[in-house]
């Protein structure tokens, strides 16, 4: 709870920088106030302590995730320094920005869909304006106003199917959803279902699973860089981890209904993204298209619904978030040079020799090979998945693997590649250098030690 | 302790060999950093006990709540893979020597890192760790073929990795499954997958999600098209890698992972691997002979030769496993000369087409003797080390089907056929234009070959003690796997 008050109040400070003007004291303020709150949620470990009548229950899941969440968007902030320089807006950026985590951590603390619901709008909202947030650019005022159209659509679903499940049970609270479940399993009403299929279809929207998959290339291509790397990161993980806090808490006892049609989900998203990726010539986009590959993979453990689920989910989103920070560094490099096509990248090791390692690592970890952090993410996904016998996802999960390594490595196949001769050549700047070396210490780390995540919740 | 040293030297050797700029010091260092693992093996072997099982154990926790945990340990089998990898790498090393590498800190760590991984695949007891070990191994040889191969290297290299992880992938869904098979909390201790009991069904199940991973590695027909390209556009030492020891990982695969996990999948099944083998033998053989470069003829011939050697090991009885054993030994030896009597060549002649060569035989006789040597190993005549190997792969594969070892022999035939066309276009004939302006050998290119040689003729004639090393551990697998010795 300690950890949600400093990022809010972080969030009022950032907006009042403004009109006191301290604007240059907020970039260190907002740093320290998140390391503060990461050092609140360390301090929270094993209280499990619920709030406010039973709204909020700050448990290890949500600690954990709050955890890989502050930590993501600490490292955002190093790597979006440049954006945030913009001299109208640094406060404004920095305030939603905040906000937005503050909403992410409600997502994953929630026990009540009332709390879920404002988690989400919080989380959302500020999203809507960061993805619009270059006025001047065509491209991303679209992208705002994609993401914020089906994006409303998408929680009027959501609205609606939390409404019909108030309808049956008459409460908000997980666990007496779960209960009502369970007493009356023999005659649940159609309501009830319905209420499931619509919080699902809202909920896969926002994780960008397939079918709901078709804002987000145009959404993450268009939107400025920073705010696409936080997209893909933060706005997932904490969309995942409610996702799976409500299944699993309110409707477990209906598993064998709604987890088949998750997984065909999730089936739908790793085939999809992964076969669409191979096409992209614009880096940006290819991720774009990996992010919804990889919300399939994310699903396989919320299908699986098994003492797996969690760990795997929590180290699935840990390797996806930081090797997406790391892979948008390079983004936002070729972004600067103008040109975010994948053969802007031929030469990179020519001058970059360390961080071409880097990437290196990065792609094997998303492409899942081991011994780096994606392959254990995949790993425990996929023994979740087969421990509930969901044999034939996995097999889909293994072949759209193969497509994803072809992609992956095509990445690193360029940047080893000569240059061409009049080509701009990238750099990294030196406070982004810091951010590969973190991901890659944390990558190998998660690759080595595997056991440090799977168990801590 | 002195288990985890077999990890140690190599990765010490990676990171050492970076510390050294100019090329020539940085490849006699190399060759100096690569002779500890091998005196670290040879220290091994004096220690090591045939009859005592599984030595040099060392077991501790990786992740121990999923039961996995960093297990090693040698046995007769394990300590001959061992003993190959550590006795080839330095060789390959050598054939660097008068040559210019590009790049050369990464390559030789490159190279050391494949030791290492490689020395993982052949001493895990551990399925996971097998597993993590077995794609480790992918990751540099992928890079060595990528950064310092031939033309098209980019498509090459891709197809190579993706087809390969196709099949590990497979397994890895196969480890996974015996794995929750597991009583209790589960485990990937391979002393667990021994005890498990499966059904018919699932031991059938498993042959294909292992013997796919397999098959692509060693590679057997028609899983067989990556290697071809794979091994032509491949560096000279990426080749001798690839074919010398990583194709060897599919093999004693099958030997460790399959054989006792699920023998009646196996049973049911063998047929099938064996005429798969087979038809491999006869098809690359055919294939070979009509290969204009040397470097191509060689990779086919070794589809072959492994072809062999996965047909005798999969007709289930000693003598075939045995001879499978010494015959990857022998096919490491003589894949390594080969390839380097290749690299010979392509260095002199970069062209590559053998009927512009010959009559080198006139201008340099050592390289005649040695090329001759080499190629007689491979064409497995008595008192060269492929004669034993393969001898008893037939003995093997007779016992099974004599009509499968009679197609399986023609592999001898084809063999003599086409080794000794090459030999005849490029060494022997008229004096050609281009035999004129042969350079002689080299020091080191001579000393190469003089080693090469001479561990054909000595494994010819004196195998015994790989057999005796062999031998307990293949029985005790081969009781595991319920067959009558």
């Amino acid at each position: 709870m300690n950890t949600l008050l400093a990022i809010t109040g972080i969030g009022v400070l950032a907006m009042l920088s403004e009109i006191f003007r301290f604007r240059k004291a907020i970039f260190p303020a907002a740093i320290a106030g998140l390391l503060l709150a990461l050092g609140f949620a360390v301090a929270d470990w094993d209280t499990n302590i619920r709030y406010y009548s039973d709204m909020m229950y700050f448990d290890n899941y949500a600690i954990a995730f709050s955890g890989i969440m502050i930590i993501t968007t600490l490292l955002w902030f190093i790597l979006s320094a440049g954006y945030l320089k913009d001299p109208e807006h640094e406060s404004d950026f920095t305030a939603l920005i905040i906000f937005s985590l503050a909403g992410a951590v409600v997502m994953v603390s929630f026990a009540d869909l009332t709390m879920f619901f404002i988690g989400l709008e919080i989380l959302s909202i500020a999203m809507y304006v960061m993805a619009a947030s270059n006025k001047t650019e065509l491209r991303s005022n679209e992208a705002g106003f994609k993401y914020f159209m089906l994006g409303a659509f998408a929680t009027g679903f959501l609205l609606f199917g939390i409404a019909l499940i108030y309808g049956c049970t008459g409460s908000f609270n997980l666990q007496e959803i779960a209960a009502y479940a369970s007493a009356n399993s023999t005659s649940i009403p159609a309501m009830f279902y319905a209420g499931i299929i619509l919080i699902l279809v809202g909920l896969s929207f926002k994780v960008s699973a397939a079918p709901f998959h078709f804002w987000a290339p145009d959404v993450y291509e268009g939107a400025p860089t920073p705010v696409t790397a936080y997209m893909s990161t933060v706005v997932k993980t904490a969309a995942f981890a409610a996702f799976l806090r409500l299944f699993s808490v309110s409707f477990s006892g209906l598993v064998d209904w709604w987890a088949p049609i998750i997984a065909v989900f999730s089936a739908m998203s790793m085939l999809a993204g992964n076969i669409l990726a191979v096409y992209q010539k614009s880096l940006k986009r290819m991720l774009a298209y990996s992010s919804i590959a990889h919300a399939g993979y994310m699903l396989m453990a919320i299908v699986a619904m098994n003492e797996f689920s969690k760990g795997a989910l929590l180290v699935y989103a840990a390797a996806y978030s930081i090797g997406s920070i790391g892979i948008f560094t390079i983004v936002l490099a070729l972004t600067k040079n103008g040109n975010e096509h994948l053969s802007a990248l031929k030469g990179f090791a020519s001058v970059n020799k360390f961080q071409a390692f880097i990437v290196t690592i990065i792609m094997l970890s998303l492409a899942g090979i081991p011994p780096v952090a994606g392959f254990f993410a995949k790993y425990y996904v996929f023994t979740g998945a087969l421990k509930s016998d969901y044999t034939w996802l996995v097999m889909i999960a293994v072949i759209s693997s193969l497509i994803g390594v072809y992609y992956y490595f095509k990445v690193i196949i360029t940047i080893f590649q000569p240059a061409d001769r009049e080509a701009v050549l990238v750099e990294i700047p030196t406070h982004h250098n810091f951010i590969l070396w973190v991901v890659m210490i944390i990558t190998l780390a998660l690759g080595i030690v595997p056991g440090l995540l799977i168990y801590l919740i | 302790m002195h288990t985890l040293l077999m990890f140690i030297f190599p990765l010490l050797g990676m990171l050492a060999v970076r510390l050294v700029s100019d090329r020539k010091q940085a490849a006699k260092a190399a060759l100096m950093l690569s002779l500890i693992p091998l005196a670290d093996t040879i220290w091994k072997l004096t220690m090591f006990d045939p009859f005592g099982g599984t030595q040099f154990l060392y077991d501790q926790y990786w992740v121990e709540r999923m039961g996995i945990s960093f297990k090693i340990g040698v046995d007769g089998l394990s300590m001959l893979m061992v003993l190959l990898t550590n006795a080839l790498v330095p060789l390959i090393i050598y054939s660097t020597f008068d040559r210019e590498i590009k790049d050369h800190k990464n390559y030789f760590s490159l190279i050391f890192f494949m030791q290492f991984a490689l020395i993982g695949v052949f001493t895990s007891l551990d399925g996971f760790l097998f597993y993590v070990f077995w794609e480790l191994a992918l990751i540099p040889i992928w890079f060595i073929c990528l950064l310092w191969g031939g033309n098209d290297r980019a498509r090459i290299t891709l197809k190579f990795f993706i087809y390969t992880l196709s099949g590990s992938l497979l397994m890895l869904v196969g480890l996974i499954y015996l794995y929750l098979q597991t009583p209790g909390t589960h485990s990937f201790d391979i002393d667990a997958f021994y005890a498990l009991v499966l059904s018919q069904e699932q031991q059938s199940w498993m042959f294909w999600a292992f013997f796919i991973a397999f098959a692509i590695k060693i590679p057997v027909f028609p899983l067989h098209t990556w290697q071809p390209d794979t091994y032509t556009n491949a560096p000279t030492q990426g080749t001798m890698l690839l074919s010398g020891i990583m194709l060897k990982m599919g093999l004693y695969g099958i030997i460790r992972w399959m054989l006792p996990i699920f023998p009646e999948g196996i049973a049911e099944w063998s047929w099938l691997a064996i005429s798969m083998a087979v038809v491999g033998i006869l098809y690359s053989s055919a294939m070979a002979i009509a290969q204009k470069d040397f470097k191509r003829l060689v990779a086919y011939s070794s589809i072959a030769h492994v072809g062999l050697i996965a047909a005798g090991i999969f007709s289930l009885n000693l003598v075939g496993l045995q001879g499978g054993v010494i015959q990857m030994i022998s096919h490491g030896v003589n894949a390594v000369g080969l390839f380097f009597i290749a690299d010979i060549l392509l260095n002199r002649y970069p062209n590559r087409d053998m009927k512009e060569l010959g009559g080198i035989a006139h201008v340099s006789s050592p390289f005649a003797i040695g090329f001759m040597i080499i190629l007689l190993g491979s064409v497995a005549l008595p008192l060269t080390n492929g004669f034993i190997g393969e001898f008893m792969l037939l003995t093997g594969l007779f016992v099974y089907s004599p009509w499968m070892a009679a197609f399986a022999g023609m592999t001898v035939i084809f063999g003599a056929v086409y080794m000794l066309r090459a030999y005849q276009v490029i060494m022997l004939g008229e004096k050609s234009d281009a035999a004129s302006s042969f350079n002689p050998l080299t020091f080191n290119e001579k000393t190469l070959l003089v080693i090469i040689s001479a561990l054909v003729i000595l494994f010819g004639i004196y195998p015994k003690p790989l057999l005796d090393i062999a031998e307990p551990s293949l029985q005790a697998i081969l009781l595991k796997a319920g067959v009558n010795i």
